[in-house]
């Protein structure tokens, strides 16, 4: 606003970090209420892990690497766990809007990006949550409880979980509402998923894809996950179905793959957050 | 009396003041020249029907949407150029509940809290003191989903007054409450009145709830078509009406006219008598059709009188009941 002195600007940015704070901690006594969703949605995932890693793991030839095709599979799982509950944190604004606390937010004097960076902040971390909790079954996948490696997954997650979170809000704020986000995010699921690599080398894919994958973030977290892990394994010399991901025939750095991953989740945050503050009519 | 627009004179600025306000949707003339002047301290009623502009006129004074044209100012503040500081001093209630049903009552009112900046300390004891005053304490630590409708309506009103605000709106405050709820929440809208300095400025379409008012202004069409305190508005139409029934109606209100001089009608087979002092009447009445009478009834003009002289329509023609159930019935 005008002719604002640099303590008001401060007392304001103060407000506003506890605007941040408010939606937050909402979301996290949620979440530490609903301990049963984050079991549940559990399930899916290692249902994946064993049946894939298990019964396809028997006809996947380890190869010269000598590492399973169930090792292969753990990151991909580990991201697709985060996919649903990163969504779901963008629906919660609808169901927000649709059972009426979006206006007791929207009433309050901040800030209608602080609101929103509220939500995807607490959406990132439960998310992660999601992810990391499956780090309990690593074992099982042949993959070893080094710590270093352990966080090396929950920071890659942290990332995925942002700009998932992030593209969940950017739909939640573009879609009128909870029935048509769910219809969309089904939709959307399907491919993110598949065409992220997490099952399966994208390198057997026809060309056609290469344009799919490269714009889809999942594959560049599922890489990362995956390359962190190469790394733990085999070293820096990664062969078979470690390859690596190649986008339009380049080899690409775990580097700039967590900042795609960033820069997406920041994109869709501003454009969500624009799109939210705009006033009514 | 010049108001002035300004925060450093609090003590004279109106809570509420709109000049000309208007809102036009595409298509659609919402409020059209909306002029009102709320005083602080008062419990101010916005009575219409449904498509008054009732919820738009709420909505900018919630600074939530912008007015079209005209001036609106909340405790002193524009509405368009302070927004932040008119949201700081006004508690809302909203017709659709707002509550997270999934948070404990305390859980709702310290997030309110902190959304509203309340510091920490200061928190705690308007919590407590809040939900004293809403006779919720000892629902404290339940969850909202568990609280009856009555209870929620009420912790709304207590998380409004949390941060001290200035004015209080409640829209519709009681649609969708049984009777005993809805008296239950008026007793505690006027304690806290008699407990806060706080201005309250209600919407409703339900008269029997327009009596709790202060002052009302009545809504039709976008503008204010009659203003003043009930009794007032009351007086201004009118007069009492004796409805007698008897064996043979027509010839009864012949008989009146010629023996007491009145203006008799027949109405659905009573006779209906117009009188300054309807109690007075009556004895008269009586004695003049010896004894043919079978039931009497007495009433003032009621607020829907009121609204039928303003707006020529009746409050429960506005077909009302699509939308909100249970909202009719009781405004004896």
């Amino acid at each position: 606003m005008i002719n604002a002195s640099p303590r008001e600007v401060g007392t304001r940015l103060a407000g506003e970090a506890r605007a941040v704070g408010a939606v937050w901690q909402r979301e996290m006594i949620t979440f530490g209420r609903e301990r049963l969703r984050l079991v549940i949605s559990l399930l899916q995932p290692l249902l994946i892990l064993v049946s894939l890693g298990i019964g396809l793991g028997a006809v996947v030839p380890d190869g010269e690497t000598g590492i399973g095709y169930v090792t292969f599979l753990f990151p991909g799982v580990l991201v697709m766990a985060i996919q649903a509950p990163a969504f779901a944190a963008g629906a919660s604004i609808l169901w927000d809007r649709e059972f009426g606390f979006l206006r007791e937010m929207l009433v309050a004097p901040v800030r209608r990006e602080s609101l929103l960076l509220g939500k995807v902040l607490a959406g990132t971390a439960t998310a992660t949550c999601h992810g990391a909790v499956l780090l309990v079954f690593a074992g099982a996948a042949e993959v070893p409880y080094d710590p270093v490696l352990l966080a090396s997954f929950v920071a890659v997650l942290a990332l995925a979980a942002f700009a998932m979170t992030s593209l969940g809000a950017l739909l939640a704020v573009s879609l009128p509402n909870p029935q048509t986000f769910q219809a969309v995010t089904g939709l959307l699921l399907g491919p993110l998923v598949f065409l992220s690599g997490a099952f399966f080398p994208l390198s057997g894919l026809p060309s056609w894809l290469d344009a799919l994958t490269a714009l889809n973030p999942l594959t560049y977290a599922v890489d990362a996950a995956r390359h962190v892990l190469a790394a733990r394994l085999l070293g820096e010399a990664p062969a078979g179905l470690f390859e690596g991901l190649e986008v339009w025939g380049s080899r690409v750095p775990v580097s700039v793959e967590l900042a795609v991953l960033t820069g997406f989740a920041v994109l869709c945050l501003v454009v969500a957050a624009r799109r939210f503050s705009r006033p009514d009519q | 009396m010049r108001q002035a627009a300004t925060p450093e004179s609090p003590p004279r600025v109106p809570a509420i003041r709109a000049e000309g306000l208007v809102k036009t949707f595409p298509g659609v003339e919402a409020v059209c020249g909306l002029d009102l002047l709320v005083h602080p301290g008062e419990i101010f009623g916005l009575l219409g029907p449904n498509g008054a502009g009732k919820s738009t006129t709420i909505a900018m004074l919630c600074a939530l949407t912008r007015p079209t044209a005209g001036g609106l100012w909340v405790a002193g503040h524009d509405v368009r150029t302070r927004p932040a500081a008119v949201r700081r001093s006004i508690g809302v209630v909203f017709q659709k509940t707002t509550l997270d049903d999934k948070l404990t009552v305390e859980e709702n009112l310290r997030i309110h809290a902190v959304l509203y900046g309340v510091p920490r300390r200061r928190a705690r004891e308007r919590v407590t003191a809040m939900l004293a005053l809403t006779d919720l304490a000892d629902r404290r630590r339940s969850l909202v989903g568990t609280l009856s409708g009555g209870m929620k309506r009420r912790l709304e009103i207590a998380r409004g007054l949390l941060h001290e605000p200035r004015v209080l709106f409640l829209d519709e405050p009681t649609v969708g409450l049984d009777p005993h709820s809805r008296a239950e929440v008026w007793h505690h809208v006027h304690r806290m009145r008699r407990e806060s300095d706080a201005t309250v400025l209600l919407t409703t379409h339900h008269l029997a709830e327009a009596d709790h008012c202060d002052r009302l202004a009545i809504l039709d069409h976008g503008r204010v078509v009659a203003l003043g305190s009930p009794e007032e508005l009351r007086a201004r139409i009118g007069r009492d009406s004796v409805r007698v029934r008897t064996e043979a109606p027509e010839r009864d209100a012949l008989t009146l006219a010629d023996g007491l001089g009145v203006r008799p009608t027949v109405v659905d087979g009573q006779v209906v008598v117009q009188a300054e002092d309807g109690a007075a009447m009556l004895p008269r009445i009586v004695t003049a059709l010896e004894g043919a009478v079978t039931s009497v009834t007495v009433s003032r003009p009621s607020l829907d009188d009121v609204f039928l002289h303003y707006t020529g329509r009746s409050v429960a023609d506005q077909g009302t009941a699509a939308t909100e159930p249970l909202v009719t019935g009781d405004d004896s």
